[in-house]
């Protein structure tokens, strides 16, 4: 456990609070300093994030830009887990502008009465976005929105176009007899029991029957070659084709692709893939929430996005506008296009407690008998 | 000042820092395990936390097939990472005996310490660095593979990455200079003239080391097979690493109580448990060890 997380008011006497926090942040340890904030030292000139840090609304041009645009600063406070961020938006009200949530995570802070609605009259870009985002239920509560759809991307199927000539269709690949020990999938419990909800035609959420999401994914032990850990990992075993088929993310393989030359397709399949997307929204007694909008309308703007996906790497826009933009050669354009494909998409909703649990249990049950 | 309370103050001030450092550092963190492994929330989160047996009780509840309807799995992982704990100390005794015998006794001047030297090298190197280059040589057209082919072309390939022996390999290699270090300062500590004295008075070399070496170097045996013992059976790194699904141990699911599901009280409560085993394992062990060290 880190002090970051913990609450409580403190000082730090004559130090200008503003310049204090403005030089921490540019060092980077902009954490934990939320209990030396209070509400009335931020001047409406200021817009506070609260995000993953290296994860695009920190880009000092951007920030540059958004400043010359609109005259205002833009400060960052960073978390680490989606946890550690619901815990500093109940342990500090009113203390953020702008806060990057995760399209599991908007409903359980909306619930936690954490964050407020946006007047997206004030988004001018909002009507833009792609509606299969703009409008989820995950981000939209009783009739108002409490997140802005940013950028998203996809879990689905990898495959070596050394091996196959056409694209498997079918989930039902991974479990083909043809591919015995040539299958991966990642050592993650929710996403292994998200796949086989999805290969057993249930809600990947919140399986009804769980007994049927264990057989199928016990029915995997004869295919699977290995479990892999991370993107690096992933890289190596599958130039050492260790496998030929595997639950992938979208964007590693956009780069297992395009930066490592290595031969991997990628399909969406016909039952489905786990969809992700990050949603924008705003803390509840927001110091400047005019100015939250403004930000957030600046975050969708194509002009950003093309600048931030070709100068630094981005996941896909939930702007199609912005997808347009981006140049031709640019491969996310062409990746990410696919609008039937994204109908296919289940997208992660907010799992309880309990049920993160269950998940995790009936994985290492299934992991151990992998292992006999 | 009386000469005892001068010595009880000497005691105290040389041995004062060491015992407060130890308290702070590992005593402590400790107890705010225990105490975790009772409640029934992780301290992330907001609401208060209450007493509670469950995370104990899900062990055994979830360990073994009590009813038919579910596998337990806490049992097998237990086992596995009980039996990795012995073949691992097994192999390194096995391997790392001799190479401290010839250590103490036979290699001498400066090539005792180049041995030295090769022997602790790994340790200058990180874990994670050690294991991870396993893979390179386990792997199917890795080190291993293409060495056996141009020795001997037309050889099975040789893949043992994600194999239970790949485990083992790392492991040993990574605990090792444990061995070798502990057995090797038991070795040198016997008197020479001790074994020229067996030799002496007729005893064959077989009967020398049996009666004499291997008794006296039995608290350096020990100490070793302890030092890797017990990290081994809470490994988790290298299974995963080197086993991919054949790995699979007790500690990868402490790992992940504390990672992915958040779920500290239960991660302390298996940890406890661990602890526990291998106490019981050194309580049974012990009044035997004890026994073949005083009787030599």
């Amino acid at each position: 456990m880190t002090g970051k997380t913990r609450g409580g008011k403190g000082g730090f006497g004559n130090v200008s609070r503003r310049n204090f926090v403005a030089g921490a942040s540019a060092l980077g340890v902009g954490v934990g300093l939320t209990p030396f904030l209070n509400r009335r030292a931020q001047a409406s000139t200021e817009v506070k994030v609260l995000n993953w840090q290296g994860y695009g609304t920190d880009e000092k041009w951007a920030l540059e830009a958004f400043k010359k645009a609109t005259g205002l600063d833009v400060v960052h406070e960073y978390y680490n887990s989606e946890s550690e961020m619901i815990t500093k938006l109940q342990t500090n009200p009113g203390a953020y502008d702008v806060i990057v949530t995760n399209s599991a995570w908007n409903g359980r802070a909306t619930e936690l009465g954490v964050i407020q609605p946006i007047d997206t009259a004030q988004v001018s870009n909002f009507a833009d976005l792609n509606p299969s985002f703009r409008d989820s239920p995950l981000l939209n509560v009783d009739g108002k929105t409490y997140g802005v759809a940013w950028v998203w991307g996809i879990t689905a199927v990898a495959y070596s176009t050394e091996v196959y000539k056409d694209a498997p269709t079918s989930i039902e690949a991974l479990w083909d007899a043809k591919n015995a020990k040539r299958v991966s999938v990642r050592d993650d419990a929710i996403e292994a029991v998200s796949f086989a909800a999805i290969a057993t035609g249930q809600d990947m959420n919140h399986p009804t029957d769980l007994a049927k999401v264990k057989e199928k994914l016990l029915a995997l032990k004869p295919n699977l070659a290995m479990l892999w850990t991370s993107e690096d990992d992933w890289n190596k075993q599958f130039q050492a084709k260790a496998f030929d088929l595997s639950v992938y993310w979208s964007g590693s393989a956009l780069r297992s692709k395009t930066n490592f030359k290595l031969p991997v397709g990628y399909v969406v399949p016909d039952e489905g893939a786990v969809g992700w997307f990050d949603g924008l929204a705003i803390g509840k007694d927001a110091p400047n929430a005019e100015g939250a909008h403004k930000f957030i309308n600046y975050m969708i703007e194509p002009t950003y996005y093309v600048e931030w996906a070709t100068k630094v790497g981005a996941p896909a826009s939930a702007n199609p506008k912005a997808m347009a933009a981006l140049p031709d050669s640019d491969p996310s354009k062409a990746f990410y296009s696919d609008e039937a494909a994204i109908k296919r998409l289940q997208f992660m909703a907010p799992l309880s407690d309990q049920e993160r649990q269950d998940f995790s249990d009936l994985w290492a049950e299934v992991k151990t008998e992998y292992a006999k | 000042m009386t000469p005892t309370t001068r010595t009880r103050w000497a005691i105290l001030s040389l041995t004062g820092p060491a015992y407060l450092w130890l308290a702070c550092t590992i005593f402590l963190p400790i107890a705010a395990m225990l105490a975790l492994s009772f409640l029934d929330k992780s301290p992330l989160v907001p609401q208060p936390a209450n007493f509670t047996l469950q995370n104990y009780e899900t062990f055994f509840a979830k360990g073994f097939n009590w009813d038919l309807s579910t596998k337990g799995f806490y049992g097998d992982l237990t086992k596995w990472s009980i039996l990795l704990g012995f073949w691992v100390t097994f192999f390194c005794l096995l391997i790392g005996y001799p190479a401290a015998y010839a250590l103490a006794k036979r290699v001498k001047g400066r090539w005792r310490e180049a041995i030295f030297l090769l022997i602790v090298l790994p340790f200058w190197s990180n874990a994670l660095v050690r294991i991870f280059s396993w893979t390179m040589v386990l792997r199917p057209n890795g080190v291993m593979d293409l060495s056996v082919q141009a020795l001997f072309p037309g050889a099975p390939p040789v893949d043992l990455l994600f194999t239970y022996p790949a485990i083992i390999i790392g492991l040993v290699h990574s605990y090792l200079p444990y061995m070798i270090l502990t057995c090797y300062i038991a070795l040198q500590a016997i008197d020479d003239s001790l074994i020229e004295a067996g030799r002496s008075l007729g005893a064959s070399k077989i009967t020398t080391f049996r009666r004499v070496v291997l008794p006296l170097s039995l608290p350096g045996i020990v100490s070793g097979a302890a030092l890797i013992f017990v990290p081994v059976i809470g490994s988790f790194m290298e299974p995963r690493i080197l086993g991919g699904t054949k790995g699979a141990t007790l500690g990868m699911n402490i790992e992940e109580q504390f990672t992915v599901t958040a779920n500290w009280p239960l991660g302390s409560a298996l940890s406890f448990i661990l602890l526990a085993i291998v106490l019981i394992i050194f309580g049974i062990l012990y009044p035997f060890l004890r026994r073949q060290g005083g009787g030599a």
